[in-house]
C-alpha cells in the first residue's frame, strides 16, 4: 500500500480531482420502490396471521430486508467504497453485541443452578 | 531502508487565488472536491452510525420489556391505528424515493427536477408528522399519554401499568423519529434554496446525497417502528 | 544505528525574518471565538478543561478534608452526596473526555497526518461551544443546589426520590456528549481521507492509531448514553415507570443501558493517554516502539473488547449469575491489549539511551500506576472478590489509580512533550520535574491507602466512616494536599513560561514526526508546503538527516 508521489492515499477510491460518479438508472429507483411497498403489504398481511412466537421473527425478517434494501440502492452502499461497508456493518455489529449481551442476563435470570 | 527525503509537494499551499481552477464550493483545507466529497460522505456515514445506536438503545429497551410484558405490548398495540401507520409507511417510503430522485437529479445538474423533489420529499415528510400529529392528538384524547394523564384502565392493573410503559416506549420512539424528521425538514428547505440557484452538479452534489442519506436513515428507522408499535 | 544523544538534536533558532505563525497570525477575541483553525480551538479547549479540573479538584478536596474524621461533621450526608456527585460529573465528563482528544488531539492530529485542518473545521469549533453550553448547564447545577444521585444516576432514586438538579445535570450531559461525538467524527474521517501523501497507515505515529481507537469508541458508545439519558429525563419530568420497580420498570435496565456506554468511557479516557506514552517514550528513548504493529493493533482490540464487559459494573445488581460469568470472564481479556501495550513501552526502554526530562518522568510514573490501577481492575473482575469490594474504596482507588495515575499523568506528559510546539516556548525543567515528583508522590500517598482501607471495609460515598479507618485517611487528605501543589505549580511556570520561557526551535526534543518538521509554533496551515512522507514510523536517523537537510524555518 506503499506509495511514493503524487495525491493518491492508500484506498482504492481516490478518483483525483472530481467527486466519484455514479450514476444508478432511474428505473433502479422505481424497482426499489416497487419492493419497498410489496414488502410493506407483506408485513401487514403476515401480522395478521397469528403464527405465535414467530410473528416478531417474520416482521424483523422482512423489516431487515426492506432496510438491506433502502442502504444498498436508495442509500447507494452497493456502489460505495468498503469503508462505507465496514462503518454501516459495524454500527449493526455493536448494537449485536448490545442486544445479545443485554439478553444473556434476561433470558438466564430465572435459570436454576442445580 | 527507505529512500527519506523530505519533499515538500509544490502544487498547494502557496498559490494565490485565481491562479489554478477551484470550484466555487471548495473548502480549502481540502487539496480537490473528490476529497471534499469523500470526506463529506465519510462523515455522514459516521454520524449515520452513531443515530443506529442512539436508536439501538431504544430499541434494546423495547425488546427487553415486550419480552417480560408481552400481553401488555399486544394491549398497547392494539391502540393504534394499523392502517393509518401504514398508509404513513406509504408516505415515508414514498419521500425516500423522491429523495433519491432529487440526488440522481443533483447528479445531472438537472435543476428545476432536483428542487421539484426536494420539495415532494418535503410535503411527504409534512405529511407524515401532520398524520403522527393526528395520533397523537387521538391518543391523548383517550387518556393515554403516559404520566398524570393516563387515565385508561385496562382489564387489570398490572395490564394497565404495562399499556402505560407501552405507550411512553410509543411516545418517546416515535417522538425522536419525528424530531429527526423535522430537523429534516428544516435541512431540506434549505436544500430547496440552493438546488434552484443551481448549486450542483456532476462536480458537487455531495451535500445532496448526504442529506439523502440522512432522509434514508430516518426513514430504515420508521421501517422498525412500524411493525413493531402497531403490529404487535 | 545512530548515537545521537538527545543534545546532538539540531537546535534551530528561529529565523530573524518576522514569522507568522497561528498565534499571531491575526488578534482579537472574535479572530478566537469564530476561529476554524484547530489549533486555536485546542487553546480554547485547553482553558475550558483546566478550569473544570480546578472545579472538581476543590470538590475533592473538600471531600477529603470531611473525611479527615470519622465524624460526618464537616457536611451533612446530603451535601456530602453532591459533593461526590459534582466531582465525578465535571471529573470524567468536562475533564477527563474531552481534556486529551480536544487539546492534543485537535492540535496534533491534522499536524501529524501532514493536513492543513481537520476534515471538518467548523464542526469542530460547534463541539467546543457544545460543551461549553453544557459545562454551563454543569455550572448552573452546581450554583443552583448540585444533584446527589451519584455520577451513575442510578434510578429509581434519580427519578422518583431525589430532589437535586436531576433533570439539568443529565440535560448537560447529554449536550456535552454531542461535542464529544463531533470530535470523534471529525478525527476519523481525517485519519482516513487527509493524510498526507506517502503516510500509510503503518507510517502513522501511534498517537494517531490510539486516537483512532478512541474515536471508535465515542461514534458506537456515547449515542447509548444519550438515548439513555433521555429516558432518564423522560422517567423523571412525566413520572413514569420506565426503570422504577414499582410502576413495571426495571432498575438493572438502567444500569446496563448506562454502562454499555459508561465501561467503553474509560476506554475513552486511557487509550488518548496511551497515545501519548507512545509518543513520549519513543522520544525519550530515540527508538522505535518495540512491537509497532502490536501496539498499534492492541488498540484497536481495546476498543473492541471494551464493549464486551460493562456489566462487571453490575456484579451485586442483580443480574443473572450466568451473565455475570460471561462478563467476568471477558473483562479478563480486555486487560490483554492493555498488557501488550506496557509490555512494548518497556521493552523499548530496554538498552535504550533513556532521557528524563518531566514528560519522560510522567511517562514512567503512566506505566507504573496504569499497571497497578490495572492488575487491580482484574482483582475486581474476579466475581468472587468483587462481591466483597464493591464499593468499597478498593473500587475508588483502582479508578483513581487509571485515570489520575495514568489519564492525568499522560495528560501532564503531553502538555510538557508538545509545550514547545504549542506556544514556541520551553518550561523550565528543574520545576517541571519537581512538579512531576509532587504528583507522583501525592498520588500515592493520595490513594494507595484507600485500597487498604477498602479492602477491610470501608465503603465509598459515605461521608463518616469508622474510626480504625482514620490513620488511613489521614493520610490520604495530607496526599492529596501535595498532590494539589503538584498540579497547581505547572498552572503557574507554564503561564510563566508562555512570556519569559526560552523560545524552542522546530525539534528541541529531536523526535520524529511531522509536528516536529514545522516551526513552533506552527503556521496557521500547518506547513508552509505540504509534506510528503517517504519515512516509516519513528525511524530517527533518517527523519533527522532530512531535517537538517531540508528545513527551512
Amino acid at each position: 500500500m506503499a506509495q511514493e508521489h503524487g495525491h493518491q492515499p492508500d484506498h482504492e477510491t481516490y478518483h483525483g480531482h472530481a467527486a466519484p460518479h455514479h450514476q444508478a438508472p432511474l428505473t433502479a429507483y422505481f424497482l426499489v420502490f416497487g419492493a419497498l411497498m410489496v414488502l410493506t403489504v407483506l408485513t401487514v398481511w403476515v401480522s395478521r396471521i397469528d403464527l405465535g412466537a414467530l410473528n416478531t421473527a417474520v416482521a424483523m425478517a422482512i423489516a431487515v430486508v426492506k432496510a438491506l434494501v433502502v442502504i444498498l440502492w436508495f442509500m447507494h452502499v452497493i456502489h460505495s467504497p468498503r469503508l462505507t461497508w465496514i462503518v454501516v456493518i459495524s454500527s449493526f455489529l455493536w448494537l449485536a453485541v448490545l442486544f445479545v449481551l443485554t439478553f444473556s442476563d434476561y433470558l438466564t435470570r430465572h435459570w436454576k443452578m442445580s | 531502508m527507505s529512500d527519506v527525503t523530505l519533499h515538500h509537494g509544490a502544487e498547494h499551499a502557496a498559490e494565490p487565488h485565481g491562479h489554478e481552477h477551484h470550484h466555487p464550493f471548495l473548502q480549502h483545507h481540502f487539496e480537490d472536491m473528490g476529497q471534499q466529497h469523500e470526506a463529506s460522505t465519510l462523515g455522514m456515514w459516521f454520524f449515520v452510525a452513531q443515530e443506529i445506536l442512539f436508536f439501538g438503545g431504544i430499541f434494546a429497551a423495547y425488546f427487553v420489556y415486550r419480552e417480560m410484558y408481552p400481553d401488555a405490548w399486544k394491549a398497547g398495540s392494539h391502540h393504534q391505528n394499523w392502517q393509518i401507520g401504514a398508509a404513513n409507511t406509504v408516505v415515508l417510503i414514498g419521500s425516500s424515493l423522491t429523495m433519491a430522485l432529487a440526488v440522481w437529479g443533483a447528479q445531472g445538474a438537472r435543476r428545476k427536477f432536483t428542487t421539484l423533489m426536494l420539495v415532494l420529499t418535503l410535503i411527504l415528510g409534512a405529511v407524515f408528522v401532520g398524520v403522527k400529529g393526528y395520533e397523537y392528538a387521538e391518543h391523548i384524547h383517550e387518556g393515554l399519554f403516559p404520566g398524570a394523564s393516563f387515565t385508561y384502565t385496562e382489564a387489570t392493573p398490572a395490564l394497565t401499568r404495562g399499556v402505560e410503559l407501552f405507550m411512553t416506549f410509543y411516545f418517546t420512539m416515535t417522538g425522536l423519529h419525528a424530531l429527526h424528521m423535522v430537523i429534516g425538514a428544516g435541512l431540506l428547505l434549505y436544500f430547496i434554496r440552493r438546488a434552484w440557484r443551481g448549486d450542483f452538479g456532476p462536480e458537487y452534489y455531495g451535500p445532496i446525497e448526504i442529506m439523502g442519506l440522512y432522509w434514508h436513515f430516518v426513514d430504515i428507522v420508521w421501517i422498525f417502528l412500524f411493525p413493531l408499535l402497531y403490529l404487535v | 544505528m545512530t548515537t545521537t544523544t538527545i543534545d546532538d538534536a539540531p537546535f534551530i533558532e528561529p529565523s530573524t525574518k518576522a514569522r507568522r505563525n497561528y498565534l499571531n497570525d491575526e488578534y482579537g477575541v472574535l479572530s478566537w471565538l469564530l476561529t476554524k483553525d484547530h489549533k486555536r480551538i485546542a487553546i480554547m479547549y485547553l482553558f475550558s478543561v483546566t478550569l473544570f479540573f480546578v472545579v472538581g479538584g476543590v470538590l475533592a478536596f473538600l471531600m477529603r478534608l470531611e473525611l479527615l474524621t470519622p465524624e460526618g461533621d464537616m457536611f451533612t450526608s446530603d451535601t456530602y452526596n453532591k459533593l461526590f456527585t459534582l466531582h465525578g460529573i465535571v471529573m470524567i465528563f468536562f475533564f477527563l473526555i474531552p481534556a486529551i482528544p480536544a487539546v492534543l488531539g485537535n492540535f496534533l492530529l491534522p499536524i501529524m497526518l501532514g493536513a492543513k485542518d481537520l476534515a471538518f473545521p467548523k464542526l469542530n469549533l460547534l463541539s467546543w461551544y457544545i460543551y461549553m453550553i453544557g459545562g454551563t448547564f454543569g455550572v448552573i447545577v452546581i450554583i443552583t443546589g448540585g444533584v446527589d444521585t451519584g455520577w451513575t444516576f442510578y434510578t429509581p432514586f434519580s427519578t422518583q426520590y431525589s430532589n437535586t438538579k436531576v433533570f439539568l445535570t443529565t440535560m448537560g450531559a447529554f449536550i456535552t456528549g454531542f461535542s464529544s461525538i463531533l470530535t470523534g467524527l471529525n478525527f476519523l474521517v481525517t485519519t482516513h481521507r487527509m493524510r498526507a501523501p506517502g503516510l500509510t497507515w503503518f507510517r502513522l505515529p501511534l498517537f494517531v492509531w490510539s486516537m483512532y481507537a478512541t474515536s471508535i469508541v465515542i461514534m458506537l458508545a456515547t449515542p447509548v448514553l444519550a438515548i439513555t439519558l433521555v429516558l432518564l429525563m423522560v422517567e423523571r419530568v412525566l413520572q413514569v415507570g420506565i426503570f422504577d420497580p414499582a410502576l413495571g420498570g426495571d432498575p438493572v435496565l438502567y444500569q446496563h443501558m448506562f454502562w454499555f456506554y459508561s465501561h467503553p468511557a474509560v476506554y475513552i479516557m486511557i487509550l488518548p493517554g496511551m497515545a501519548v506514552i507512545s509518543e513520549c517514550v519513543a522520544a525519550f528513548t530515540r527508538k522505535k516502539i518495540f512491537g509497532y504493529k502490536f501496539v498499534a493493533f492492541s488498540s484497536l482490540a481495546i476498543a473492541f473488547l471494551g464493549f464486551l464487559v460493562w456489566a462487571h459494573h453490575m456484579f451485586v445488581a442483580g443480574i443473572s449469575v450466568y451473565s455475570a460469568m460471561i462478563f467476568s470472564f471477558l473483562s479478563m481479556l480486555v486487560a490483554v491489549p492493555s498488557a501488550i501495550k506496557v509490555f512494548n513501552w518497556t521493552a523499548t526502554m530496554y538498552k535504550a539511551s533513556v532521557s528524563w526530562q518531566t514528560p519522560m518522568l510522567y511517562v514512567l510514573g503512566f506505566i507504573g500506576l496504569f499497571t497497578i490501577g490495572g492488575v487491580t481492575g482484574l482483582f475486581l473482575g474476579a466475581l468472587g472478590i468483587d462481591v466483597h469490594v464493591h464499593d468499597s474504596y478498593f473500587v475508588v482507588a483502582h479508578f483513581h489509580y487509571i485515570m489520575v495515575g495514568g489519564t492525568i499523568m499522560a495528560y501532564m506528559a503531553g502538555i510538557h512533550y508538545w509545550w514547545p510546539k504549542i506556544t514556541g516556548r520551553m518550561y523550565p525543567e528543574w520545576w517541571g520535574r519537581l512538579s512531576a515528583l509532587l504528583v507522583f508522590v501525592g498520588f500515592n500517598l493520595t490513594f494507595f491507602p484507600q485500597f487498604l482501607v477498602g479492602y477491610v471495609g470501608m465503603p465509598r460515598r459515605y461521608h463518616a466512616y469508622a474510626p480504625e479507618f482514620q490513620v488511613l485517611n489521614v493520610l490520604s487528605t495530607a496526599g492529596a494536599t501535595i498532590l494539589a501543589v503538584g498540579y497547581l505549580l505547572p498552572m503557574l511556570y507554564l503561564g510563566w513560561s508562555l512570556k519569559f520561557g526560552r523560545k524552542a526551535g522546530t525539534n528541541p526534543w529531536g523526535a520524529v514526526g511531522l509536528e516536529w518538521a514545522t516551526t513552533s509554533p506552527p503556521p496557521k496551515e500547518n506547513f508552509h508546503e505540504t509534506p510528503v512522507v517517504t519515512w516509516e514510523a519513528y525511524d530517527y536517523p533518517a527523519f533527522l538527516k532530512a531535517m537538517r537537510e531540508t528545513q527551512h524555518v
